[in-house]
This record gives C-alpha cells, structure tokens and sequence, in this order.
C-alpha cells in the first residue's frame, strides 16, 4: 500500500480535512490513517527496538501521544512526519531505558568503498583510479527484490549502526523530504547527507559482495 | 584531461560525492568536475547507477503491517479519544 495516497475511496488527504476528520470522530479515517501509516512508523521503531511486540506497542503509544496532542500540532511539517517524529522520540528513549542502545557514538569517518579497491596515489597514470572495479549485478531491479535477495538487503539495512539506518529508512524507504528528516532527528542538513551516503554505500556494498564482489566492508 | 582549468576528480574522491551529486548539493564547479569525470570514466557511471539502484531498490521493499490485535487495540483507543472529547461530558 502506498503510504501517501489512501486507497480508500473518500478518505481526505490534505491535513486540515484529515485533522477535521479525526477531531470529529470519523472512524474509517483513523483506520485507513493506521493502516497507511504502519510502515513508517515500524520502521522507525524497530531501529531502535530490536522486537517486533514492542515496536507495536510503539507504534500504539505514539497514537496515543498523537491524539492527546493533536489540538497543539503547529504544523511545521506534514501531519505524517509530525506522527513519525513521536515515534521517533517514544523509541529513542525506550531503547535508553531499556540500555538496548548508548548514544550513538560518534562514528569514524569510513570510506563508502574499501580503499584498497583504489590504485595508490602514487600510481603513475590512474592515482586512486578504480583497481578492482564493481562486480556488475542483475540489472532488472525485480530480480533484487525477489526472495533471498530482498532477505539480504533487509540484513544489510538492519546491520547498520542506528543513527544511519534512521536517515536512510526516513529518506529512501519512506521517502521523506531532506528538510523534515533533519526536523525530525534532530540532525543538521550536512550530518544528514553524511549518514545517509554512509547508508547507502553500505547497502550497495553488501548487494556487491553477495554477487560475488569483493567489497571488505 | 578536457578542461585544464579543473582539477580531477579521482574515482576515489568521486564514490564519496555521489549523495551529494544526486540531492544537488555539489558546488557548481565541483559537479562539473563530477561529470567530466563520469563521461570518462565508464567504471564509476556503473558505480553511479549501482548506487541510483541501490536507492530504486530500497524504495520499493514490502511493507510492514500492524497486528490485528493492534488495530483492534487502536480503534478502542480512537473511540475513547472521541467520547472523552464530546461536548458536555
């Protein structure tokens, strides 16, 4: 189900008719809202709670918050991310809580793909041009979401350190804006791109190495 | 190399511009830099469209649903939300 159109015939999709709906009690809003939203915000969750039981109650807890507040959303971002922001904030502190996860440390700058893959810069002609070249993988996009494939590349998201998976199941999997990402965790627009570029490399890195790549990290 | 006026790009340098070359964050000269170098360079195009797949892929992975019993549980939240709010209660 596509998280940003209802499938449900006349369910409102702008804000202020979502935010009528609810407020007046409108039931089959509230429902398709769940349902719509549920991926997102489980998402989120589980980056920071490793169990899917407690990623629900989560989930619950954050619709709760949502409809306590809802009278105060100030509407700097779109009722959605407003509701993942909850989430966001209810599953960093229960992981604290739960000692489940430390701040997040700061990570060492890691290159996006291992540096002996590169000539060295000494090299006469090609200085830091590629030396082991990209193993080439099935083109058709389908064949990578197609079983075992697809298992890889939830591992390889689920691998990631917690303050990159956030950035990148926000930005490519939800496909939240740039700007409301940063709004939502906190983050400059650089540190942003940092973590996401790190998120993605990995991820490609680890479709390479299952194709038979070479890629060490 | 084409433009003696600009520096290049390594491959090395150029896997770790490659978000901000897709979000349009590089200056001007340095996304220049980045295509001069991808129409030379046939092996970091195919690393580019690796990466642009990578992305693709990520968008279209299946989705996450809630339990019944959450739903269920929701919908009992939703109705007390909405009587704790009528008018005169």
């Amino acid at each position: 189900m596509n998280a940003h159109v209802s499938n449900t015939p006349g369910i409102p999709l702008d804000d202020d008719a979502l935010i009528g709906a609810l407020r007046s009690g409108d039931e089959r809003v509230f429902v398709d809202l769940v349902q719509r939203w549920a991926a997102p915000m489980l998402r989120i969750a589980l980056v920071h709670l490793g169990n899917r039981a407690h990623a629900e109650e989560i989930v619950q807890e954050a619709w709760l918050t949502m409809l306590r507040t809802l009278d105060r959303f100030e509407r700097r971002s779109s009722l959605r991310t407003w509701v993942i922001g909850i989430v966001v904030n209810l599953a960093r502190s229960r992981a604290r809580t739960e000692r489940r996860s430390v701040p997040f440390p700061e990570e060492p700058g890691e290159p996006s793909v291992d540096q002996a893959r590169f000539l060295p810069a000494n090299h006469p002609r090609w200085p830091h041009h590629w030396a082991i070249e990209p193993v080439r993988w099935p083109t058709p996009e389908d064949d990578l979401l197609a079983g075992e494939t697809r298992q890889m590349i939830l591992d390889a998201i689920a691998a990631l350190p917690p303050s990159q998976r956030e950035v990148l199941v926000l930005r490519d999997l939800d496909g939240l804006p740039a700007a409301e990402v940063c709004n939502v965790l906190g983050l400059t627009d650089t540190n942003q791109r940092v973590l996401l570029h790190r998120a993605r490399s990995r991820v490609r890195g680890a479709v390479e190495r299952y194709f038979g790549g070479t890629e060490a990290k | 190399m084409i433009d003696q006026n600009l520096p290049e790009i390594p491959c090395r340098e150029l896997v770790e511009l490659v978000t901000e070359y897709l979000e349009d964050r590089l200056p001007e000269a340095d996304r220049r830099r980045f295509e001069i170098h991808l129409e030379q360079c046939e092996v970091c195009r195919l690393y580019l469209e690796q990466f642009r797949q990578t992305i693709r892929v990520l968008g279209r992975l299946p989705e996450e649903s809630l339990s019944a019993e959450a739903r269920a549980a929701l919908l009992t939240t939703f109705r007390g939300w909405t009587l704790a709010r009528r008018p005169g209660r």
